[in-house]
């Protein structure tokens, strides 16, 4: 590699960048390029030789190398438990979720809005309702917060849905567990209905499954089983209908799919009986993402209230960090 | 000494601090003033006895000054404090205000009349829950929204549902319902579980299959004489249609074993009726090698749909 041009020399060697003539510096970036390129291609051709090789002799072929993702060197989190731990499945036998999970009350979520709504927004509590099977819409009006927890609990609802919005666009969701919390601020954004999403299909009336993926921590199993607790415990299969939440760097990714399955032939006649089973999905909508900003314990109370856990702006000194 | 006349010409024809002049009127700055208005009579300036309300942290006092005191600024003002009850107060003020004219003893009571009223204003706003307006940095909402969509593409949210979705298959999470093809998917994870001591069987199964060949009809040609195969073949059907049914019987013949395991085309196609996804175009069967059926039996426990709890 050619370091410096005429006269002095770049800063750094051997980064074209530091040459300061721009045409003597376009040509050393081509030829750095070309000599990357070249390597590259040999890696590759030697990799597959190898591999060739250890077929032909029956070995296992080396292994193949795991590209470096941020998931992939995510930070330690001491709070990372697996479903099995006991110690979690004790504290998760206790919690304000066991008796949901237990099938012991059966979810009533209150889905209100801030007050005076847009449109838009009423547009998504409507789809909102389609999601969520036991949940009832109530005009917000003037009543705050701790007055509509105050009124829901009386009448045996288990959950409260408070919708925000800036500028007439949702951005953020406040569920309050009820009667004993905790109540979790999130941010929403990305937010597509049905009418946005190309082929999308309208549900049924079916009781979802759900899919509920990496949550991998106390916190996050934690925000997962309050989300949970929104949708009744026993699935109907039949109406083929899954709800997922999938956590991914902190970002909970909303879908609902009616789904079908196949074998690979597609529908065709006459398939052969080694053709694997694949899943067709069909998105219905709506389709969001949450982000957690904080979660507090016992119900909304933005004074006294206690918080379990509430991001500030200093945790997000590493992008390998994650808390859910 | 006290000059009220030489204080109010200067204040009134010269220059004062406190005057706020307006348009329509003159207004006064000064906090001891009992009226707010810039005039001979109430000026906190220019009279040697005078009187107003004050509040200092919600409270209200009465602060009156006679001229006796106005060599002794430090002592200048007397102070009373007013009780809470309106009426006690106004009764405090005529108490405090027997003989002083009537105009200041009027004033006085009016500002206190307003004082209150804005004291209870003030603590009822201040009990009543307000929402509080945060702000959305540009900055932050910006970088949140990159890295959620890397997020949804590190995701891959199809795929991993799709995944999701076939281990509860496999798990037998969803029973019988109705559009799987049941028995084709137990077949297929039979065939799974004996792979391995099946591979050499297969192996030579493989090699076993009866491949249709189509070879020349005279004898003594090489077998690299072969140009004129498409030619051959296609003098041999003349139109279309024989050659068509030519393939139709062969068809026919190679469907005999899988219609022996009763999964003809039509069966499969009823069992999967439920036509609510979008549709696939259909396309002609492919032709298929025959096949060596081998059955295997092996019992399989069905979890319950209790796992499925999450």
């Amino acid at each position: 590699m050619a370091g410096g041009g005429e006269g002095r020399a770049p800063k750094r060697r051997g980064l074209p960048s530091g040459i300061k003539n721009k045409v003597k510096r376009g040509e050393v970036h081509a030829r750095v390029q070309q000599e990357k390129k070249k390597e590259k291609k040999q890696r590759v051709l030697k990799r597959k030789k190898e591999e060739e090789a250890a077929v032909a002799l029956g070995e296992a072929p080396p292994p193949k190398k795991i590209p470096r993702t941020i998931e992939g060197t995510r930070e330690v989190d001491d709070t990372l438990v697996r479903p099995d731990d006991q110690e979690l499945q004790a504290e998760e036998a206790q919690d304000e979720f066991s008796g949901h999970f237990a099938r012991a009350v059966a979810p009533k979520v209150l889905v209100t809005t801030c007050r005076r709504p847009s449109k838009g927004l009423l547009r998504f509590v409507a789809e909102l309702l389609g999601l969520l099977p036991g949940a009832h819409f109530y005009k917000r009006a003037d009543y705050a917060v701790k007055q509509m927890v105050q009124y829901a609990t009386a009448r045996g609802f288990t959950a409260l849905l408070v919708l925000h919005e800036n500028r007439k666009r949702p951005n953020g969701l406040l569920l309050v567990s009820l009667p004993a919390g905790p109540t979790a601020h999130f941010r929403l954004s990305s937010l597509k209905l049905r009418a946005d999403i190309p082929g999308a299909g309208r549900p049924t009336r079916h009781i979802p499954e759900l899919i509920l993926n990496n949550f991998s921590t106390r916190l996050g199993l934690r925000v997962g089983r309050q989300l949970a607790s929104l949708f009744p415990q026993a699935p109907q299969f039949r109406g083929r209908r899954v709800v997922t939440f999938h956590n991914q760097r902190d970002y909970i990714f909303v879908r609902h799919h009616r789904y079908i399955f196949e074998e690979r032939g597609g529908r065709k006649g006459g398939a052969d009986p080694g053709a694997p089973v694949l899943a067709r999905l069909q998105e219905c909508g709506p389709r969001f993402t949450l982000k957690l900003l904080s979660l507090q314990k016992g119900t909304f109370d933005s004074k006294a209230g206690e918080y379990e856990w509430a991001h500030k702006s200093d945790m997000d000194t590493s992008r390998r960090r994650f808390f859910l | 000494m006290q000059h009220d006349e030489i204080i109010w010409q200067v204040i009134n024809q010269g220059h004062c601090s406190y005057k706020a002049k307006t348009q329509q009127q003159t207004f006064c700055r000064n906090p001891y003033n009992v009226t707010g208005l810039c005039n001979r009579s109430s000026c906190p300036l220019a009279n040697s006895r005078y009187a107003t309300i004050r509040e200092i942290d919600g409270v209200l006092y009465l602060y009156m000054k006679s001229i006796e005191r106005a060599h002794a600024p430090r002592d200048l003002w007397e102070r009373i404090k007013l009780p809470k009850n309106y009426a006690k107060a106004l009764e405090l003020i005529d108490k405090h205000m027997v003989h002083w004219p009537k105009f200041l003893v009027h004033k006085n009571k009016q500002r206190l009349t307003k004082m209150t009223q804005y004291l209870i204003r003030r603590r009822r706003l201040a009990l009543r829950i307000q929402p509080k307006l945060v702000t959305v940095p540009t900055k932050l909402e910006k970088r949140e929204k990159a890295r959620e969509a890397k997020a949804e593409v590190a995701a891959k949210l199809d795929r991993a549902i799709e995944k999701e979705l076939l281990e509860r298959l496999k798990a037998g999470t969803y029973g019988d319902i109705p559009n799987v093809p049941w028995r084709n998917y137990e077949r297929v994870l039979d065939m799974e579980a004996e792979k391995g001591e099946l591979q050499d069987e297969a192996e030579e199964e493989d090699e076993e299959d009866p491949e249709v060949e189509y070879v020349e009809d005279y004898e003594g040609e090489d077998e690299d004489d072969l140009e004129d195969f498409d030619q051959l073949a296609e003098e041999e059907y003349e139109d279309e249609e024989e050659y068509e049914e030519e393939e139709e019987a062969e068809r026919r013949r190679l469907n005999m074993t899988s219609a022996k395991r009763g999964l003809t085309s039509a069966s499969k196609r009823g069992a999967l009726g439920a036509d609510d996804l979008e549709d696939e175009p259909q396309k002609k069967p492919k032709r298929r090698k025959a096949h060596v059926e081998v059955e295997y039996e092996e019992e399989r426990e069905q979890p319950s749909l209790a796992q499925l709890a999450f």
